[in-house]
């Protein structure tokens, strides 16, 4: 029972990680139409500046404002040189494109960084467990994940509800044309979209940096679960985001952790050996089928254009 | 501002069935009802129009006898058979064709390889694999008279986004005509035409009155009035009137409707 | 009246000797003759490089029927190589030699999962049904890494190529090259075929105005159903070659970014093409490979040059051969 609250809680950890990616893509593509392949290399380099920067300064908070900084000037210069000529383009275009990205990203950390990976140390006091409810212990690192995502949530939310800059965000995402026709500067709106979407990106690689093994090609993966997340929340939309992040991070660890042994009560032996690590890992991906049947436009589908 | 429930344009008890029975079509999206009860009937043969000033929920009624959008109230009959949750491809295959207010072709094929997909869509066996369908006579054919009709023929091998718009509204006609069908639903034919194409087309509809049903949507007063054997008037989703032009023309409820608007769009 | 009904027969092309059709024709020339070379020089590694290339051609024709002519991005196609070389390698390991059986199996494997994703994707567009088939792909990634019975990540040796008793023998390498290409050709015509007849329309008028051919009669889903079912069958038939290949099949075969790979051999050699697809895997390959050698660090340079791909050439290589410079060319 315990185990079982435990790993619900990794659930939502993992789902507030897939919610920063998620909440990235879906901002970009729905106001840039653009997708976005190279987005979990934004991840990536997130967690290297993190580690970086951590064995430079020694220290973990001045490794995570500086890592954050970097992420999103380094998107916003990706957008400037890369992918300001895609928009516009067959979505074609862009996978071709933001996949050359990728690659080219994969090897730069090479080059940089070697082939090894990296690992970043928590100060001790984040090793500790902290008591939730009586008996249960929990890391107190993942717990500030939790927090600190649904505080870059809350901040997301403000931001894109109340600000200005949120009001033009959400003008540009139904209809582009008419914000640049009311003489909104557009490029730099996009630039700044971008570079949010890519901080968004690195926040979580940051996060993530000291409980994973930083290396290359971590990006990939983590990238289609947050497709998967956007399948199922809708597209442009970012409760929907947080909602389907939220589902998918449960369903992911909690199907992880207990199907290979509710398989084995329920097949033989060797069945359950075959099967059970591959269907635990598809218990998402079936998910996402049963959407597509009932439900294809996900559950909180944008307004479309 | 008209205030009553939605006209009952049904022909009452005529004699016989109509083609087409619209019976208290509704459509709301959000706040605002695109569709309020609409009925109308259109026996075989007329030249039924339907106009209306702008917002009065003529695109949506397109769209719900064609099928791209599913009507949350009433009913849609065709040739006695209810295809009100019929989708759009089995309506067209009963024989309601419909030609598109923005111009909606196959850009990369010629005007003859347009018409030739819509007549072989109407003769189905479309899982073949091997023989050449631009060498099928059986599709050509039809195509190519279609194309007469409208009097395209001479550009039948031209690319579509070689031809001028008028001639790409022509070939709008050509598609919808070339299955043979029961009802022509026509969207605005004549939106951005200048005079002289305009001049042609209305033409090309004197030329198919009576011989296929005709539900004509326009803006164009003259044409309409010359044309339509009845006319029904949609304002904000109701039917306020409806009846032959002569009748039309001098309602009260029509006139007070168009006041303040263009009653003549004119020659576009 | 002599003169033909139909006017758009009678646009006969310019020339039928363009740089275009010259290029494709020598490209076939040296693959039908490079056994020649290779036994000459004595150089087995290029008989070994131009196999794998002509069997990923063999992918790539098959992905270009989806994405060229039905305009459905797949990300996934690389899971039929996968499930078709899988086919050969547990049938190989359970006992079961006999190409007779494995090769069907593989195909008939990939058009079932065809059939499913298909159905659950293709009722979406676009961006939507690109990340669909990534999904899937990717799940099924995971399900050939969760085997353990058969290699797991570490993958599967096949010990024997696909038996064929005494019609041919495919341990010997120049025999097996000549049937990949004999393949090729095949899977090449056979689209060629498809593309003009009925069917092809379809699928060609599905992608040019999807909603115009719903409202002229066309139920387009059935007909890019099949189409992607075929496309998915095609790619397992390569799948079986490139598993008799390398006698090896593993899950890194599936991984998407492989299914990247192909969409880039597809969109370099020019999307809705009939030898594009060919043109395109030589030119990706043969770069991979030249890279390789070079640098240690091929993707460098690799990357982006795909991105200036997709900027500035969207015809692909071919459209540069016909001198065009925007827009993909008609099918």
């Amino acid at each position: 029972m315990l185990y079982f609250f435990e790993q619900t809680l990794n659930g939502v950890q993992l789902g507030m990680l897939l919610f920063l990616l998620a909440s990235g893509l879906t901002l970009v593509f729905g106001i840039m139409d653009l997708v976005n392949l190279a987005h979990g290399s934004l991840y990536m380099l997130g967690a290297y500046f993190a580690a970086t920067f951590a064995a430079l300064t020694g220290s973990f908070v001045a490794a995570i404002v500086l890592a954050l900084a970097a992420s999103l000037v380094l998107g916003m210069v990706l957008e400037i040189v890369a992918i300001r000529p895609l928009y516009g383009r067959d979505h074609l275009d862009h996978v071709l494109g933001t996949f050359g990205l990728l690659l080219f990203f994969n090897e730069l950390v090479r080059v940089i960084w070697g082939p090894a990976g990296m690992t970043l140390a928590l100060p001790p006091q984040m090793l500790t467990a902290v008591q939730i409810i009586p008996g249960v212990y929990y890391p107190i690192y993942r717990l500030v994940i939790i927090l600190a995502t649904l505080a870059v949530a809350a901040l997301l939310y403000l931001v894109v509800m109340r600000t200005r800059l949120g009001m033009l965000i959400r003008a540009g995402a139904s209809n582009r044309e008419m914000v640049g026709a009311l003489g909104i500067n557009i490029k730099l709106l996009y630039t700044l979209v971008f570079g949010l979407g890519a901080a968004l990106a690195g926040f979580a690689g940051v996060m993530q940096a000291p409980i994973l093994t930083v290396q290359i090609g971590m990006g990939e993966n983590i990238l289609i679960l947050a497709f998967v997340v956007i399948i199922i929340g809708g597209i442009g939309s970012i409760r929907g985001a947080f909602v389907a992040a939220i589902i998918v991070g449960l369903i992911d660890t909690i199907g992880r952790a207990f199907l290979p042994d509710l398989l084995h009560q329920a097949l033989s032996n060797d069945a359950a050996q075959t099967l059970g690590p591959s269907l635990s890992s598809m218990s998402i991906y079936m998910l996402m089928a049963a959407i597509l049947v009932f439900r294809p436009e996900g559950l909180f589908p944008a307004a479309t254009r | 501002m008209y205030a009553g429930a939605s006209r009952d344009c049904s022909k009452g008890d005529a004699v016989a069935t109509a083609l087409l029975e619209i019976n208290g079509l509704t459509k709301r999206f959000g706040g605002v009802v695109a569709a309020d009860a609409i009925t109308l009937d259109i026996p075989a043969g007329e030249f039924h129009a339907v106009i209306g000033p702008n917002g009065a929920g003529k695109t949506t009624l397109v769209g719900l006898l064609a099928g791209e959008i599913l009507a949350q109230g009433g009913a849609i009959r065709f040739d006695g058979s209810d295809i009100t949750r019929l989708p759009v491809y089995r309506r067209s295959r009963l024989g309601l064709a419909r030609s598109f207010q923005i111009t909606s072709l196959f850009s990369d094929f010629t005007a003859l390889d347009n018409v030739a997909l819509a007549v072989q869509a109407h003769r189905g066996h479309s899982f073949r694999f091997w023989q050449d369908a631009r060498r099928e006579q059986e599709l050509r054919k039809p195509a190519q008279v279609a194309l007469e009709r409208v009097g395209l023929a001479a550009r039948a091998g031209a690319r579509v986004d070689r031809l001028s718009h008028g001639e790409r509204r022509q070939l709008e006609i050509a598609m919808a005509l070339a299955a043979s069908p029961r009802l022509l639903l026509l969207d605005e034919p004549m939106a951005g035409m200048g005079p002289e194409e305009s001049a042609h087309m209305v033409e090309m509809l004197r030329q198919l009155k009576g011989g296929v049903t005709i539900l004509l949507i326009e803006h164009d007063m003259e044409t309409v009035f010359a044309l339509a054997n009845r006319i029904t008037v949609l304002v904000y989703g109701r039917v306020i009137a409806c009846g032959e032009p002569a009748v039309i023309r001098d309602d009260p409820a029509v006139r007070q409707a168009y006041l303040g608007e263009k009653q003549d769009r004119g020659h576009g | 009246m002599t003169a033909s009904l139909d006017p758009s027969l009678e646009a006969a092309p310019k020339s039928l000797v363009t740089v275009r059709s010259a290029f494709t024709a020598v490209l076939l020339a040296f693959l039908a003759l490079l056994p020649l070379y290779v036994a000459l020089t004595g150089n087995a590694f290029v008989l070994t490089l131009f196999t794998r290339i002509v069997i990923m051609a063999i992918g790539a024709v098959s992905l270009n029927l989806i994405m060229g002519y039905g305009g459905m991005v797949s990300f996934g196609h690389a899971a039929y190589l996968g499930i078709g070389g899988y086919a050969v390698g547990i049938l190989a390991k359970e006992g079961v030699d006999s190409g007779f059986a494995q090769w069907p199996v593989a195909v008939a494997a990939s058009a079932l999962y065809a059939v499913v994703v298909g159905a659950l994707s293709l009722r979406t567009r676009g961006v939507y049904f690109i990340m669909i088939t990534l999904a899937f792909a990717q799940m099924i990634y995971y399900v050939a890494i969760g085997l353990d019975r058969y290699g797991g990540d570490d993958g599967l040796t096949i010990y024997r190529r696909s038996q064929f008793g005494g019609l041919i023998d495919l341990s010997n390498k120049t025999l097996f090259y000549y049937l990949c290409l004999v393949l090729l050709i095949a899977s090449i015509y056979m689209v060629s075929r498809l593309i003009n007849s009925r069917f092809g329309l379809t699928i060609r008028g599905s992608r040019s105005n999807d909603r115009r051919m719903r409202a002229i009669g066309f139920p387009t889903f059935r007909y890019r159903l099949v189409c992607f079912v075929i496309a998915g069958a095609l790619c397992g038939l390569a799948g079986a070659l490139l598993a008799n290949h390398t006698n090896f099949i593993s899950p890194a075969l599936m991984h998407w970014t492989r299914s990247g790979d192909l969409i880039v051999m597809v969109v370099l050699g020019g999307l809705g093409s009939l030898f594009g697809p060919l043109i395109g895997t030589v030119a990706f390959l043969l770069l991979e490979e030249a890279l390789s050698r070079v640098t240690e660090y091929a993707n460098l340079i690799l990357g982006p040059v795909l991105l200036l791909v997709a900027i500035y050439v969207r015809g692909g290589i071919e459209g540069l051969l016909e001198g065009r410079r925007s827009g993909y060319r008609a099918p």
